[in-house]
């Protein structure tokens, strides 16, 4: 599978790519119906991945002000949303090198636990705040974000792939 | 003093020192959320930058609503034109001893010289989209302060009473639901005039009555309405019914379970009900005389 090359040399990302994605990203966490338990955090995905892949063009700034707008576009604290994707970005950026060394599929073991983290900043906010635990299904969502990681990071790096050279025999 | 070798980039300070510096910002800002509640103003701002976007997430459904709408079938339209017209009829029925009520009811209230009351003001908006967060049900209409929607108005729907406007940005607003944690709304059993407080328990389809004596009055199946003495809600709104009644003597309180009337996960439109929030003012005096009284009862107790 050349498309799941560990290492490939890739052209530069672009970055109005990089801000199309992250606002896909929000609108995403918006759109899906209700069933709020299930929803994987789309925005914490993105993120995740492009503080691993290009950690010297997104990190904390982008990291924080998205977690601002979804406190805002869910009605949640302020702030609660940017301390844990702050947190997510500093673990993306810590183990950047180490991730990379991994195929896709080795790459989700360290994604998920990742992805459960920022979940648990977020309920341990809330319950300082003093509300009630919602339960464990509330990390579902965190397991099938990292189950989507392999189509994610194959989907964000398409344009970045060289394209064949026609004329190469 | 360790001298190291300048670094071949300049990447500014460190991973760990940026962490610190946003997570004590976050932090802050949680603070001063939760606690001093000053942070109004910057959420209106985040709220215009996010606002398109926030349109675009209602869009698809209301597509397939359209698309829908745009296949039904004949006969579903004959039998729904049917129906229609038997509703017409019943209600018209109803309709006609509700004037004929209605002035009956303003001339009784003439005569007793109370308020009469405002019919209240209503306008429609459209669920955009409802809100991630595990820990309150929430919703986002897209009716704002630019709508004259104020915060604490009800939001009806056909069936009955739907939430609270609770936060409002310039042309959206959040809703909590009744079934929210913590919501609570005072409500009255028509059937006895008894009084109580309807709190939301967290989960969609549940409800239960607080503070409920074990040997009052509620049965299965009766329909709650609001009392209107929190001066929120408009009396008279459907809210609820009960569907679970359970009286154990252990307990101070009677453990009753309702069903809320409005299908909030069905619809996708919603009424703002502008209601005419005048209250009569707190008498002021009362309360100081008052006061002393209740300071010599607790010093009593506390003797005692």
């Amino acid at each position: 599978m050349e498309i799941l090359a560990r290492h490939e040399i890739l052209l530069p990302v672009r970055p109005a790519f990089i801000v199309f994605t992250l606002v896909t990203a929000v609108l995403l966490n918006m759109l899906l119906g209700w069933a709020a338990w299930l929803r994987p955090d789309f925005v914490a995905l993105v993120v995740l991945y492009w503080c691993i892949q290009q950690p010297r063009r997104v990190g904390f700034t982008a990291a924080f002000s998205l977690g601002l707008l979804m406190d805002v576009a869910e009605g949640t604290l302020f702030g609660q949303h940017a301390l844990a994707y702050s947190i997510l970005a500093f673990a993306g950026i810590a183990l950047h090198r180490r991730v990379r060394q991994f195929s896709l599929t080795e790459q989700v073991v360290h994604v998920i636990p990742l992805l459960i983290a920022n979940d648990l900043i977020v309920v341990g906010i809330r319950l300082l705040a003093g509300a009630d635990f919602p339960g464990y299904r509330y990390f579902v969502g965190s397991l099938l974000a990292g189950a989507l990681w392999p189509v994610v990071s194959v989907l964000l790096k398409l344009p970045q792939r060289p394209r064949a050279d026609p004329d190469h025999v | 003093m360790e001298h190291q070798p300048p670094p071949f980039f300049r990447t500014g300070p460190s991973p760990l020192a940026r962490l610190l510096i946003f997570s004590t910002l976050a932090l802050a800002l949680i603070v001063a959320d939760a606690r001093l509640k000053y942070l109004d103003t910057l959420r209106q701002v985040a709220s215009v930058i996010i606002y398109p976007l926030q349109r675009i997430a209602g869009a698809p459904a209301s597509i397939a609503q359209r698309a829908s709408e745009f296949f039904t079938s004949s006969s579903a339209l004959r039998t729904e034109n049917a129906r229609l017209a038997q509703e017409t009829l019943n209600s018209a029925a109803q309709l006609q001893q509700l004037a004929a009520l209605a002035t009956e009811n303003e001339h009784l209230r003439k005569l007793v010289d109370t308020r009469a009351r405002v019919p209240a003001r209503t306008s429609l908006a459209e669920i955009l989209y409802a809100a991630r967060d595990p820990f309150s049900r929430k919703i986002v209409i897209d009716q704002g302060s630019q709508n004259d929607v104020l915060p604490g108005q009800p939001v009806i729907d056909g069936a009955g009473v739907v939430g609270q406007v609770t936060r409002v940005y310039p042309w959206l607003s959040e809703v909590t639901l009744i079934t929210d944690k913590g919501h609570l709304v005072p409500v009255l059993n028509p059937r006895n005039g008894l009084r109580a407080v309807l709190a939301g328990t967290g989960n969609d389809g549940a409800l239960e009555l607080k503070f409920v004596p074990l040997n009052a009055e509620f049965e299965n199946g009766d329909q709650l309405v609001t009392s209107g003495i929190d001066g929120v809600y408009p009396a008279g709104l459907p809210v609820a019914q009960v569907v679970n009644v359970e009286r154990n003597a252990a307990f101070l309180f009677a453990r009753i379970v309702c069903k809320p009337l409005a299908g909030v996960n069905n619809h996708k439109q919603v009424l703002v009900v502008h209601a005419d929030q005048t209250l009569p003012e707190r008498p002021a005096e009362q309360e100081e005389k008052r006061a002393p009284v209740a300071k010599k009862g607790r010093r009593g107790g506390g003797g005692g």
